[in-house]
């Protein structure tokens, strides 16, 4: 653990943890059945993969890495927007549906 | 020093992370995902990132989890969830082995390349040149290059404005936009379908989705 310590942070390790995030994501939402909880899933997954594009940037020394979470900032933020708007819509006519119920658009 | 900076905020995200995941309140999974994103905006910061962590606080622990919170209170669905039953049978055990798998891909991937990034450049800029801020470099990289994709993120907000305003209109027939009605819930209209002698003809129709299928059809 010293060894560690006196070694330094290498880039790498952010990447690892930025997996580890994308990986709590990706298992929550699937293995949760509120749409509220399921979302905010997705927003850690968002949230991971930012880092590693922050740490991508700074491996490469390049702030083009920099410059695409602005826009993975944007689009989480629309995608934020329109899906809770769609959640209040459906949980406003049955408060208690899960994604199981979540069916209504099949055809 | 950045070791120690990188341990507590690894540390943060991946609780606030697993509290996202194991909250059976969704209140408290809000709370520990503002944790993880805080502990995200530390890292960026470790990463000579600042205006990104600047943004992050603002943008997402400011306003992204305040309007989960929001719509949690607005719906009163702050109730606790049962965790303990598994809806689908083995379903669980699936998540974890498929979640385990995804971790470990990029990790394989990283580590046959000797845990170093390669890639072509963007010629935008570096963020070791002291001279150049972060933000400068974020701004010119924004308004040069990228400026098209700028400009499409703004039509995509602007399109997402309207659709979660259609979407969390509170009635979506037309009848009830045109007249200023009371807003009704199905089993509402449903009752008075049967009191529709009461309620008069002309609001009948304008009211109940069976008469206006009867109308069309």
């Amino acid at each position: 653990m010293l060894n560690v310590l006196a070694a330094g942070v290498e880039p790498s390790w952010y990447l690892v943890l930025s997996s580890a995030l994308f990986a709590i994501g990706a298992v929550g939402l699937l293995i949760r059945r509120n749409p509220l909880v399921m979302f905010m899933c997705v927003e850690l997954m968002l949230n991971a993969v930012t880092l590693s594009f922050v740490t991508f940037s700074r491996m490469l020394d390049d702030i083009g890495g920099q410059a695409v979470v602005v826009f993975v900032l944007v689009v989480a933020a629309a995608e934020v927007v329109v899906g809770l708007g769609i959640i209040v819509a459906i949980l406003r006519r049955r408060p208690d549906a899960t994604a199981d119920d979540l069916a209504l658009l099949k055809g | 020093m950045e070791t120690f900076v990188f341990l507590v905020a690894a540390a943060i995200c991946l609780i606030g992370a697993l509290g996202v995941v194991l909250s059976t309140n969704p209140v408290h999974s809000a709370l520990s995902l503002v944790a993880t994103l805080f502990g995200v905006a530390v890292l960026f910061v470790a990463q000579e990132a600042h205006f990104l962590a600047a943004v992050q606080v603002i943008v997402y622990a400011g306003a992204i989890v305040v309007l989960f919170l929001f719509v949690i209170m607005l719906l009163g669905v702050d109730r606790a969830e049962n965790l303990k039953v598994d809806p689908l049978v083995g379903q669980r055990v699936a998540a974890v082995v498929l979640g385990l798998a995804v971790f470990a891909l990029p990790v394989v991937a990283l580590a046959s390349t000797d845990w170093e990034a390669t890639g072509a450049l963007s010629n935008l800029g570096s963020i070791a040149d002291a001279a150049v801020p972060d933000i400068e470099g974020i701004g010119t990289a924004l308004f040069t290059r990228y400026v098209f994709a700028l400009e499409i993120t703004s039509i995509l907000l602007a399109i997402a404005v309207v659709g979660a305003v259609l979407l969390a209109k509170r009635s979506p027939r037309p009848a009830d936009m045109l007249v200023d009605l009371p807003v009704r819930t199905d089993t509402d209209a449903a009752s008075l379908d049967d009191a529709a002698g009461a309620e008069g003809p002309e609001d009948a129709t304008a009211d109940s989705p069976a008469a206006e299928e009867g109308a069309t059809s």
